[in-house]
């Protein structure tokens, strides 16, 4: 029947793009930035992606994953950030405050125990939440931007509610400083 | 016995052409040749396929393929019961032989197809016959179908689609294609595609690469564009595809928001989905020619999965507004939505039967999901399936069968897409070659 040569050529097009464009490297679910040239550039998702840096180092976005810490967590079906979340986020805060070069992406994530379309909403709901705490400790809101991913990128695969607590996140993404 | 062609030839879409051919018995009387559905089958009725006949040397193979695929779906339907044509072989020696009735109730087949098949030119045609063996007659007319020569699996699911329909009373839905999300890598690692099937898994293409995240496809009624959510700018948002061209393009694009859970309306000129903003997702209506947007909700609860009544003037959505996913029905317009899902457990993704007699729906309830149907009033509510996980169910043109996403547990967790009919009967999984999700099964081709 109709072959579609078009979107053939699309999609042979966007292959040699991704190619060219590591994956962000920032979730720890697409290899750890495997194939990271050390430059920024623009994940085949169309985020940026940016050198880790060394962990030892405070203004590198390693010592932000590492030792400041990069997401917090939500109960089932919530995006009520708890005691915990809010300590996380304002460590956050404080750190993005003092590393202003940054763009902001705020990942939300739910587990699989959801219907997809449901999950992307909720996945909205928990990176508003984040983003919101985050303009309250100061940090400039045209810097942050939100993507919900519902349950699409689990960090951990089993089906128990070990693995769903860690899926249920919102993972705070450094992106391309916003001078360059 | 050359075939007179008689009656109009009617010209199909996708280069097929049917043809009546004329009644070999004079009289019929009503069939008794009958299923009916909605009571549920029991006892499949037996049927058989005759070997189809080549009328020319090299029509061989595609003459035993299409035979093949006649039976196959008449089978997957779970209606019918195939007698083993090894018992039957050589009984029929024309096309247009008289049936030795008596030879085949011997057999126990209470349905008879007769066929044959001609290559000329690089052109298949395929021609039937259907009987009652019981009484002895023929039900309906004969009737032969041509096209192009890659056509001739599409010709087989005609000849199918229109056995189902004369013995059943409600349309086929063989002659049907359905996009989905093809599935491939670790769970934490998944790369997904936009793949297009038949409605039986067979003629697989694929219409994206892996490179960016999709979901969610949707046909178009009309079967010639998909809808379906696109992380390639790094945020989802809702793509339309026109399938003839391959030609791509965001809809309702407004920075800093994101759009998913997208649906066609039944005229295919106005779409459904859900506008993210702010944290807060409400359901939009939204006029591809003009542009404009409308807000059917307006709430601090998510509203999302929104799907039209086959008479575009309700739509049903899933709302957490009472505390969990409950379905709600609205007017097209906007308006005051109201409950219409009151069991235990959530209820979400809900589609219109395109007969509009039910709504399909995902049910989660004590740690099962199911997929069930109830009527658009909330009532006579039944589960269908239930297991670990499932979801996302699309009907089948007749509103008879629906396909859904079933997937297992754990680090190897794999989706795939499975059929049931609306009585519960006959659970079945489509073949795949990869992990499958989100079906949305198109319109009964032309």
């Amino acid at each position: 029947m109709a072959i579609f040569p078009k979107a053939l050529l699309l999609v042979a097009a966007l292959g040699l793009a991704a190619c060219n464009n590591p994956d962000r490297y920032a979730d720890g679910d697409t290899g750890g930035g495997a194939g990271f040239d050390g430059g920024w550039g623009t994940g085949s998702d169309g985020i940026d992606s940016a050198p880790l840096g060394d962990v030892n180092n405070p203004t590198s976005p390693a010592f932000f994953q590492a030792r400041v810490g990069d997401r917090v967590f939500f109960l089932v079906d919530q995006s009520v950030l708890s005691a915990e979340a809010r300590d996380t986020l304002v460590l956050q805060a404080r750190w993005l405050n003092e590393n202003p070069a940054y763009g902001i992406v705020i990942e939300g994530h739910a587990d699989e125990r959801g219907t997809r379309e449901y999950n992307l909403s909720l996945g909205a709901r928990r990176a508003s939440a984040v983003q919101e705490f985050l303009i309250t400790q100061g940090v400039a809101p045209a810097r942050l931007r939100t993507v919900s991913y519902g349950k699409e990128r689990p960090v951990e695969v089993c089906s128990d509610d070990p693995c769903w607590t860690k899926n249920r996140r919102a993972v705070t993404v450094l992106t391309r400083p916003a001078s360059s | 016995m050359s075939l007179t062609r008689r009656g109009a030839f009617a010209a199909l879409g996708g280069g097929l052409l049917a043809a009546a051919l004329p009644r070999t018995l004079s009289a019929q009387s009503a069939p008794p040749l009958r299923i009916t559905i909605t009571e549920g089958v029991m006892a499949p009725m037996p049927f058989a396929v005759a070997a189809f006949l080549p009328e020319t040397a090299a029509a061989a193979e595609p003459a035993e393929r299409i035979a093949r695929v006649v039976a196959a779906d008449l089978s997957g339907t779970g209606l019918f019961r195939e007698i083993d044509p090894a018992a039957h072989r050589g009984l029929v020696t024309g096309f247009e032989a008289p049936v030795e009735h008596a030879r085949w109730r011997a057999l126990g087949v209470q349905a008879l197809v007769t066929g044959a098949a001609a290559v000329t030119g690089g052109r298949v045609s395929v021609k039937f016959r259907l009987w009652d063996v019981l009484t002895g007659q023929e039900v309906g007319q004969g009737l032969q179908f041509s096209g192009g020569a890659e056509a001739w699996r599409r010709m087989a699911h005609k000849v199918a689609d229109a056995v189902y329909a004369r013995i059943t009373g409600e349309g086929g839905y063989f002659d049907s294609r359905v996009v989905f999300v093809a599935e491939s890598g670790l769970k934490n690692a998944r790369r997904k595609r936009l793949a297009l099937m038949d409605y039986d898994g067979a003629s697989l293409s694929y219409l994206t690469d892996a490179s960016a995240l999709v979901l969610s496809p949707r046909f178009s009624p009309q079967g010639d564009r998909i809808l379906y959510v696109s992380y390639e700018r790094g945020f989802p948002r809702v793509v339309v595809m026109d399938l003839a061209t391959g030609s791509r393009r965001a809809v309702a694009e407004q920075p800093g928001t994101m759009t998913f859970a997208p649906r066609f309306a039944p005229d295919g000129n106005t779409i459904l989905f859900a506008l993210e903003q702010g944290g807060n997702s409400e359901v939009v209506s939204f006029d591809l020619r003009s542009g404009t947007r409308t807000r059917l909700t307006e709430h601090p609860a998510i509203d999302t999965a929104p799907a039209f009544a086959p008479d575009g003037a309700t739509v049903v959505f899933e709302s957490d507004r009472s505390g969990t996913q409950q379905l709600y029905v609205t007017a097209a317009g906007g308006g005051e939505p109201r409950r219409i899902s009151f069991g235990e457990g959530r209820y979400a993704t809900p589609v219109w039967s395109p007969r509009g007699d039910l709504v399909a729906f995902t049910k989660q309830h004590q740690g099962r999901f199911h997929i069930g149907v109830m009527r658009a009033d909330g009532s006579a509510e039944r589960l269908l399936t239930a297991s670990f996980l499932e979801e996302g169910p699309s009907w089948a043109p007749n509103g008879r069968v629906i396909m859904f996403t079933r997937e297992t547990a754990g680090e190897g967790g794999a989706p795939g897409l499975f059929t049931v009919d609306i009585t519960g009967r006959n659970l079945r999984q489509v073949p795949t070659e990869t992990f499958a999700s989100d079906a949305s099964w198109g319109p009964l081709l032309a």
